[in-house]
């Protein structure tokens, strides 16, 4: 009896009886998922336009940040800095397409994902013999100041990684949905052959889609190294991203999004307010298993693509 | 000219059904048990035996037992990690509550509570399938080693935080605990190798192995030709755990000794796909070849530089692992999608008109 009311009863009155940390709780929590959206959103760029579950997505937000920091050490200044990452990420883009996915078309699923994983190994270690394995402090110049508004403490960085977040939602949704490019990349989604027998080269496609992938792994790889550090750690966020991805569906842009937002405010609130009970360090699971039971409900994540399955 | 099976006639129905129906099969199979029981533990040395070999075997066992899985049912799972972890706890657990009970029949209790906490993590599988389920047993994952983690019971209150193999005997050998000799504990781990092994091939042949192969090639159609797609599947998740349990078992009780639950972490789960990819999906040799390509490799990458002369600083040869392990996934993948047991089918056709072109 006293277990359920510790699980089922006390924690909604803490909610209640004091409903300003709650509302801290719930928009810290808004505000970290939008940083797991940010990684996610890597992934489902790729799968989208070509169906491959990549999962160097993880070392690419590794290395993208890891060549930043190393070109603003040789005393490049950032902008510059930036330009030159993201055109190393384009360059890299088109050394994967060449020398990997050209190889592997019409492979199924698991080859290619495995391939990835090769491929994340490989950056992994590129990265740091480039670049070194210790922990860097990036600083792109985002403000980092704590503020109160309304009796909730907020963080400057986090509202500006918010912002940020949303601006490249947009400018992805723009470039989708009007631009010429946009459209043949969803061609490409829908179906292979029928788009290349339009007269859309499929190669380009793929080079495109992981050069954008790429500079969301850049953005993002920026966010978490600027919060926490440069460092092989990074990696590990990709683990993070999979709840968020299955939750919103691998083919939705807006549901990796909301999938961020739900991980991440379901996460906190567990953590603070059912964390307690289970002797805490529950954020490793509690992701998989709320995304489990959508899941259970619906195969196909919050906004994934329909499945239909035919004899 | 080498392996032909001209002129070897099936004249009844057991020759028929032998799982080795060609006699350079049988002799080929024959000279790989005499090497391995009468020959590597006393031509290999105890760094050899503790280092490569025993974990070589230890891998293929699970790698096994995943292949079952995701190879012939086609539901692919990054829980590997678990499942071995719910194994070797068991053991640990049932072990230390009853010290008499035989080990031979603690490895078979402890299968089967893997097995039973596949099934419970296989339920998904009803619903998704794919990437979505490979996500989905990552909950497995990562619930069943922080629950290892929280609860004392599970470790016995050791302050450590970590299981030990006690010393136990098997009829009068000592084959667990630090007091165990590498020779031992490589017979215990090849013995379960063989013998799960040898059932894992006739599983796959059989009735249920079919089915499962049905389902993996659409679940659907599978159902309406009459396979059960909630028993098959369940089976598959059943069968598959039993062998991780049995591996994560034998990876403290035969190699380890004594580990904590970060032994049997995520990167445990990708080691063991990593196997059955480059080995071969829904092939046993295969498993066994992934699991000695990427046991081996590492080892090798690390010794070979050294041993030519070429002095690299540690940090720089770990990246350079990392660099080259990752190379040659994809390299191996762009070459022979189908794995290293599809190469050994390939020398076999090729052997079969060796030396004439056709």
């Amino acid at each position: 009896m006293e277990m359920l009311y510790a699980i089922f009863a006390a924690p909604f009155i803490d909610m209640f009886s004091d409903p300003v940390f709650f509302a801290e709780v719930v928009i810290n929590g808004l505000l970290t998922g939008i940083m797991y959206s940010l990684v996610a959103l890597g992934f489902v760029l790729i799968f989208k336009a070509s169906g491959v579950f990549n999962f160097a997505q993880g070392a690419m937000v590794l290395f993208a940040p890891l060549t930043l920091v190393g070109l603003m050490e040789q005393g490049v200044p950032v902008i510059l800095a930036l330009i030159i990452t993201a055109a190393v990420m384009v360059l890299l883009a088109f050394l994967i397409e060449k020398f990997m996915l050209r190889h592997l078309i019409n492979q199924e699923g698991i080859v290619l994902f495995m391939a990835t994983i090769g491929l994340n190994f490989l950056l992994e270690g590129a990265g740091q013999i480039a670049w070194g394995s210790n922990v860097k402090k990036l600083d792109v110049g985002i403000p980092d100041q704590s503020f109160e508004w309304g009796g909730i403490l907020l963080n400057t960085f986090d509202i500006a990684a918010a912002v940020i977040a949303a601006i490249l939602v947009a400018v992805l949704a723009v470039f989708f949905n009007k631009t010429r490019i946009g459209r043949a990349l969803r061609a490409v989604a829908d179906d292979h052959q029928a788009a290349l027998s339009v007269g859309i080269p499929l190669r380009t496609i793929w080079i495109i889609v992981w050069s954008v992938s790429g500079i969301v792994a850049l953005v993002a790889g920026i966010m978490w190294g600027t919060k926490s550090g440069v460092q092989f750690s990074l990696t590990l966020i990709a683990l993070k991203a999979l709840p968020v991805l299955i939750l919103g569906g691998f083919t939705s842009i807006p549901g990796a999004i909301v999938g961020g937002l739900i991980i991440g405010m379901g996460e906190k609130i567990a953590e603070i307010y059912w964390g307690p009970l289970f002797g805490g360090a529950i954020e490793n699971w509690f992701a998989y298993m709320l995304a489990l039971v959508v899941l259970l409900f619906r195969p196909q994540g919050l906004f994934g693509e329909r499945i239909i399955e035919r004899v | 000219m080498l392996y032909r099976e001209t002129g070897q006639f099936k004249t009844s129905y057991a020759s028929d059904q032998a799982i080795f129906p060609l006699v350079q099969d049988r002799w080929f199979i024959a000279l790989v048990f005499v090497i391995a029981f009468a020959m590597v533990p006393f031509i290999a040395n105890e760094y050899w035996l503790q280092a490569i070999i025993i974990p070589f075997l230890i891998f293929s066992l699970a790698a096994i037992g995943l292949n079952l899985l995701t190879g012939c049912a086609g539901l692919l799972s990054l829980g590997t990690g678990a499942f071995m972890a719910v194994g070797a706890y068991a053991t640990y657990k049932i072990t230390t509550a009853f010290p008499d009970i035989n080990l031979l029949v603690v490895f078979i209790m402890a299968g089967l509570s893997a097995a039973a906490v596949g099934t419970l993590f296989g339920l998904p599988s009803l619903r998704i399938k794919g990437f979505y389920l490979a996500v989905a047993t990552l909950a497995a994952q990562f619930f069943i080693l922080w629950l290892f983690n929280k609860v004392g019971w599970f470790y016995n209150n050791n302050p450590s935080g970590s299981i030990t193999a006690p010393p136990r005997t098997m009829f009068g050998i000592m084959i667990s605990g630090p007091e165990a000799t590498p020779m031992v504990r490589y017979y215990v781990s090849l013995i379960f190798l063989v013998v799960m092994g040898l059932a894992a091939k006739n599983l796959m042949r059989g009735r249920i192995g079919r089915s499962w192969m049905a389902i993996r090639d659409m679940d659907i159609a599978a159902e309406i030709i009459g396979i059960e797609p909630l028993k098959t599947k369940l089976l598959a998740f059943a069968i598959s755990s039993f062998y991780c349990g049995v591996a994560g078992a034998l990876f403290i009780f035969a190699w380890l000794g004594s580990a904590e639950t970060e032994a049997f972490d995520i990167f445990v789960s990708f080691q063991v796909l990593f196997m059955i990819i480059i080995g071969g999906l829904g092939s046993i040799l295969g498993s066994i070849l992934g699991a000695a390509f990427i046991t081996l490799t590492p080892i090798f990458l690390t010794n070979f530089p050294p041993m030519i002369g070429l002095p690299i600083a540690t940090d720089l040869s770990k990246h350079l692992e990392e660099i080259i392990f990752g190379a040659l996934i994809v390299f191996f993948l762009i070459v022979e999608p189908l794995g290293l047991a599809r190469l050994w089918q390939i020398i076999k056709e090729k052997l079969r008109l060796w030396p004439y072109p056709y």
